[in-house]
């Protein structure tokens, strides 16, 4: 490899283009901008999408990958709505999420990636969401002290889904699960194998 | 009306705007005989709407004037106005069309005095200043009409109006009594030059054209500007009629855009770059024009003109297309929301009037055309399965006023063509 070649990294749109769903869009794009500004949370974003799409185009694969900025992305689907080339981008961020986070790349603190870390480890387990779990979770991932406050301060909604049957406190020791346990891991485990073969991840 | 005689070797060219009058009179002039149909009742289509001509910033006035004399002095052209086909017939050679024909109440005795405007109170929304001013129900469509001849809008019929317009000509030339006729005709080929309308621009929703009267279309600017236009020639805004002076130009507004229109409309760059320069004209160095870009398509030649406007300092450039645009509640002014592509800066800037440069969409897309067309993804007409029905202008490709000139000359070609071998076949 020469060196312009290390430095553009030519071969990182055909890497995304093999490995991130909807990937292959992403020569489509124009660079009109209108992704960047429809987004709500656009102003909190190192690399608005557009600009994503120019790294991955210029190679810049570390960038890419270590970025946090589609981590931002909370799905409401208005560039995609926008675009006027109609590309996933939404499907596109996530998928350049999984991807980093699958290559151990994705930035180590990151809110949105520690929650859905929580979220799915919390539902693969038994096949069913345990709400209580998930959010004492949650508010414990930044240590003891800050839990408790956490929990102290939304006390009073806790009560009141308590009355209202909502919550159960007893979730915390054995919550609803699915019947069929071994098939839920079963199909996941499938469905991660074909993952695997359609993706060549390396890292 | 008399019926104009047709034969299979009668050429008919349906639409008068400027691909149409062309088309007719290449035709005409080649000796071919050549019916010109215009739905409206004058010559000149949009071309007669424009204020001026890029590149060189020439008036309208000057092209169809041309054309007008040509027309005038050739026997071969029969031009109907307020005529349109609604059915067509038969093969390449020999089709029959017929025509309905919308009744003027306005005959031949007319020397356009304008005393019948002068007699009638009645207003009805000016279609030729795309509803943005009020004209009478008696009205002369504009300076360039042509036939030079006065119109009375079906909505005086039956009211005192019509009456007091027919009192007031001294010239007998209004007949109360015209209905509408339809006819039919046999002609050997047909040229479609029905031309082209403005994306709506109340469908692109983001840019609230429905919602903010300062935001206003190309085509309706291309009125603000001209001495003849609503405002005589002043940028007013609509909601105050303050003087606009920083203008921001929207590109790609409904063109290139899969949710609205698939298709690069080629005119609406170098329609911008030009109206910038109508704002320089009206200003000076106050005037302020901005471009909202994915990027330029001044096309050949036109490059020079993009260069011009580049090295003007009251126009500047901003390579994205706007996200949004919001209005300042209580000053009218909008905002314009976005990132632009050179360094990803998120802006929201301020200005008088949004204009936006509005996408072409083919006059033929939603219309019945009476015959079996093959049209290309966005509705332009490309041919069809008779044979000797061709496009011309912006039926059938959006294109600028010198292009349609040019692909109305080819168009007359092949339908001269179609007619020199049906003679072929009858001698």
């Amino acid at each position: 490899m020469n060196e312009l070649n290390i430095k553009y990294h030519n071969n990182f749109l055909k890497e995304v283009e093999e490995n991130i769903e909807e990937g292959e869009w992403i020569k489509m794009c124009m660079q009109c901008g209108v992704c960047s500004g429809s987004c709500p949370l656009g102003p909190y974003w190192a690399h608005p999408p557009q600009e994503l799409f120019m790294m991955i185009r210029a190679g810049k694969r570390e960038q890419v990958l270590r970025s946090d900025s589609m981590w931002m992305c909370t799905s409401c689907y208005n560039c995609v709505v926008r675009c006027p080339r109609k590309l996933p981008i939404t499907q596109i961020m996530h998928g350049i999420a999984a991807y980093a986070n699958n290559l151990g790349m994705a930035p180590k603190i990151q809110p949105t990636r520690d929650f859905s870390i929580l979220f799915w480890k919390n539902c693969t387990r038994t096949g069913r969401v345990n709400e209580l779990r998930l959010t004492l979770g949650l508010y414990f991932n930044d240590g003891l002290v800050a839990g408790i406050k956490k929990g102290w301060a939304m006390r009073n909604i806790g009560l009141g889904l308590m009355r209202a049957g909502r919550l159960n406190l007893f979730e915390l020791f054995k919550g609803h699960e699915c019947k069929d346990q071994k098939g839920i891991h079963a199909m996941l485990k499938k469905a991660a194998e074909i993952e695997q073969r359609h993706k060549h991840l390396t890292a | 009306m008399t019926t104009p005689i047709a034969t299979s070797q009668t050429i008919l060219v349906v639409g008068g705007g400027i691909s149409g009058m062309t088309a007719a009179l290449e035709a005409a002039e080649c000796g071919k005989q050549v019916i010109l149909l215009e739905k409206s009742p004058t010559l000149g289509g949009r071309t007669a709407l424009l204020y001026r001509y890029f590149p060189k910033l020439c008036h309208p006035v000057c092209g169809l004037e041309i054309n007008l004399r040509r027309l005038k002095g050739n026997r071969n052209v029969r031009v109907m106005t307020m005529a349109e086909v609604s059915r067509i017939t038969g093969t390449r050679g020999k089709y029959t069309v017929t025509i309905n024909i919308a009744p003027r109440y306005v005959n031949g005795n007319c020397t356009a005095c304008g005393e019948c405007a002068r007699a009638v109170s009645s207003e009805i929304p000016n279609p030729y200043n795309y509803g943005l001013d009020k004209m009478k129900v008696a009205y002369l469509p504009h300076d360039m009409a042509y036939p030079l001849r006065y119109v009375l809008d079906p909505s005086a019929i039956g009211t005192a109006d019509a009456e007091q317009a027919r009192a007031a000509c001294k010239y007998d030339a209004i007949d109360l009594g015209m209905q509408p006729e339809t006819i039919e005709l046999t002609v050997g080929a047909v040229i479609w030059a029905t031309g082209w309308q403005p994306y709506d621009a109340a469908k692109i929703q983001p840019y609230g054209y429905d919602r903010f009267p300062n935001v206003i279309t190309s085509l309706e600017f291309e009125r603000f500007t001209d001495l003849r236009g609503p405002t005589g020639g002043k940028i007013l805004r609509p909601s105050d009629g303050k003087e606009a002076k920083n203008i921001a130009f929207i590109q790609c507004a409904g063109s290139r855009d899969e949710n609205h229109l698939r298709h690069c409309s080629r005119i609406c760059c170098m329609a911008s770059l030009k109206q910038t320069q109508y704002v320089r004209e009206v200003y000076g160095e106050e005037g302020k024009s901005t471009i909202y870009y994915i990027d330029i398509r001044a096309i050949d030649r036109f490059e020079d003109f993009y260069q011009k406007v580049q090295n003007d300092s009251t126009v500047k450039f901003i390579k994205s297309k706007v996200a949004r645009v919001a209005q300042d509640g209580n000053s009218g002014d909008l905002i314009l929301h976005g990132v632009d592509t050179e360094g990803y800066h998120r802006y929201a800037n301020n200005h008088d009037l949004v204009v936006l440069a509005i996408g072409m969409e083919p006059s033929v897309k939603g219309v019945d055309i009476p015959a079996e067309i093959i049209a290309d993804a966005s509705g332009f007409l490309e041919s069809e399965t008779s044979g000797g029905i061709f496009g011309a202008g912006c039926a059938a490709s959006p294109l600028d006023v010198n292009r349609s000139v040019q692909h109305a000359t080819a168009a007359a070609l092949r339908a001269i063509q179609v007619i020199n071998k049906t003679a072929g076949v009858e001698i």
